[in-house]
């Protein structure tokens, strides 16, 4: 579990993040949603430590991210998976030295062994026989995938999805989010999913944070999100014309 | 002025993110092969043909220069062999490889920047600093030099052939080249190259790595990388040469 303690961030006079509490848990897959500008983006990279933070505190499974030192916070870091937006592929690696690639920093496996981890890997994102493919080869839905294996590699205990969606056709979208909910179940890890995609949010969506203007307007889960009255939310959850159209017949 | 100061600091703080010991020494062996080829091996042809060319131009251009029955032919060799130790080979050369291996080395990095790479190098708590940059500034400051040594034989080379073409003979020439030999200055030509290779190598990486937008700006990376990579070789080039040579 991530624990959220009043957390804030600013970039100079601009307040980004304003005291953020929250508690993100194990076996769910935890939706941060929220317009683009709203502070999730940044949310997520301070939980990652790509930001530094100004106030609050950071718990990973009650260890303090603040009161560790360069040493920890490396090998904490191999407890983390992250799914960039792009994808973030080596260009210059093929897809199996790519997801090797951690394996290789931090393990000392065997070939045989890393190329059993890799295949395993492969073989949980439906990417069997790419092994020898190179970023450049591959879909955009195909590089969201190995990216995925990739973060899987190490048995991650976090996993922190950025905008998983962004780019993909719906139905490569859905692979995906089936992709995430799944691994966030059979390995028991705390996934954090960072999206706008209304669809996301309904197909996997076990526990939702809405953030406005750099706060937690809304918390809920996908059951909720359609019975809510909070005035951002709404504005948010029904821009589209279809999700206004499946208010007006009553979806939930 | 402030601005350049804080980029000055900028540029210290990474070097010493540069400057760790590599987290996998035999990853870092990898990736030192990989970038001799891509730092030295790739510049070869260029600094070759550059250099042959160069060697004869200087030689027939001293030749028509000193076209004087009372200056000794051999002076025609001499000049060239020192044109090309002291001057040519090491800075030329230099300011050639800073805009050929100074912008791909800031748009490489530029790149992995803006695509994400290097946060996904940090995130796996790797120092995403050493393991690019320090493999590229360690092959670069040993393989320079073989290119520098390699100019020099090459530059005499073309040197010799421009020379007969205008009918200096091979016996005035090889004299004018072992006339005074000074062995000191291929060291000061060696010292000057490997200071060079530090300053296109970490001033590349620095542009690349603090590069921030899109494609745009790893562009412009690229640009500045080159245009500050070359005027600290010509300030650095003064400095060494007053050090070493007065």
């Amino acid at each position: 579990m991530i624990e959220v303690q009043n957390l804030s961030k600013s970039f100079k006079e601009n307040l980004v993040l304003d005291n953020i509490s929250v508690k993100l848990e194990r076996g769910k897959t935890n939706l941060i949603i929220g317009e683009s500008g709203s502070g999730k983006t940044t949310f997520l990279k301070c939980l990652i430590g790509l930001h530094s933070i100004d106030n609050g505190e950071i718990l990973f499974d009650n260890r303090k991210f603040s009161k560790m030192n360069d040493k920890n916070i490396r090998k904490f870091r191999q407890e983390i998976g992250v799914l960039f937006q792009g994808g973030a592929l080596y260009d210059y690696l093929s897809v199996e030295d790519n997801i090797m690639f951690p394996l290789n920093m931090f393990t000392r496996l065997s070939l045989k062994e890393k190329r059993e981890r890799v295949n395993f890997c492969l073989c949980k994102v439906n990417l069997e026989k790419t092994n020898n493919l190179f970023p450049s080869e591959l879909s955009g839905g195909m590089t969201k995938r190995v990216a995925i294996a990739r973060a899987i590699a190490l048995n991650p205990k976090y996993l922190f999805c950025d905008e998983p969606n962004s780019g993909l056709d719906p139905k490569t979208a859905i692979l995906i989010d089936n992709l995430i909910l799944e691994i966030t179940e059979e390995f028991n890890i705390t996934t954090i999913v960072n999206t706008h995609d209304m669809n996301s949010v309904i197909q996997i969506g076990s526990n939702i944070l809405f953030i406005h203007h750099g706060k937690i307007l809304w918390k809920g889960n996908k059951n909720d999100l359609t019975k809510s009255k909070n005035n951002e939310l709404n504005n948010f959850v029904f821009a589209s014309k279809l999700f206004k159209t499946l208010r007006n017949e009553n979806f939930t | 002025m402030l601005k350049y100061f804080k980029e000055i600091g900028r540029y210290f703080i990474l070097m010493k993110k540069v400057f760790s010991v590599p987290e996998k020494k035999d990853i870092f062996f990898k990736q030192l092969f990989n970038e001799f080829e891509k730092v030295g091996l790739s510049s070869l042809s260029i600094v070759l043909i550059i250099s042959f060319f160069v060697g004869g131009v200087v030689t027939i251009q001293q030749a028509i220069n000193i076209d004087d029955p009372l200056i000794p032919k051999y002076l025609i060799g001499f000049v060239t062999r020192d044109a090309l130790i002291l001057e040519f080979s090491p800075t030329m050369i230099a300011l050639i490889l800073a805009g050929k291996v100074g912008s791909n080395i800031a748009s490489e990095i530029g790149s992995m920047r803006i695509s994400e790479q290097i946060d996904a190098l940090e995130i796996m708590g790797i120092n995403s600093a050493s393991y690019l940059v320090l493999p590229k500034i360690i092959a670069s400051m040993l393989f320079f030099p073989v290119l520098v040594i390699l100019s020099i034989f090459i530059g005499i080379f073309g040197g010799w052939i421009g020379g007969i073409s205008i009918g200096v003979t091979t016996a005035d020439f090889v004299l004018g080249l072992q006339t005074e030999f000074s062995p000191f200055y291929v060291s000061y030509s060696l010292i000057k190259t490997v200071v060079f290779a530090f300053l296109i190598t970490s001033i590349s990486a620095f542009y690349g790595y603090f590069t921030k937008g899109g494609a745009l700006e790893v562009g412009k990376s690229s640009t500045t990388a080159v245009v500050n990579s070359s005027i600290l070789i010509l300030i650095f080039n003064f400095i060494i040469t007053e050090l070493l040579l007065t």
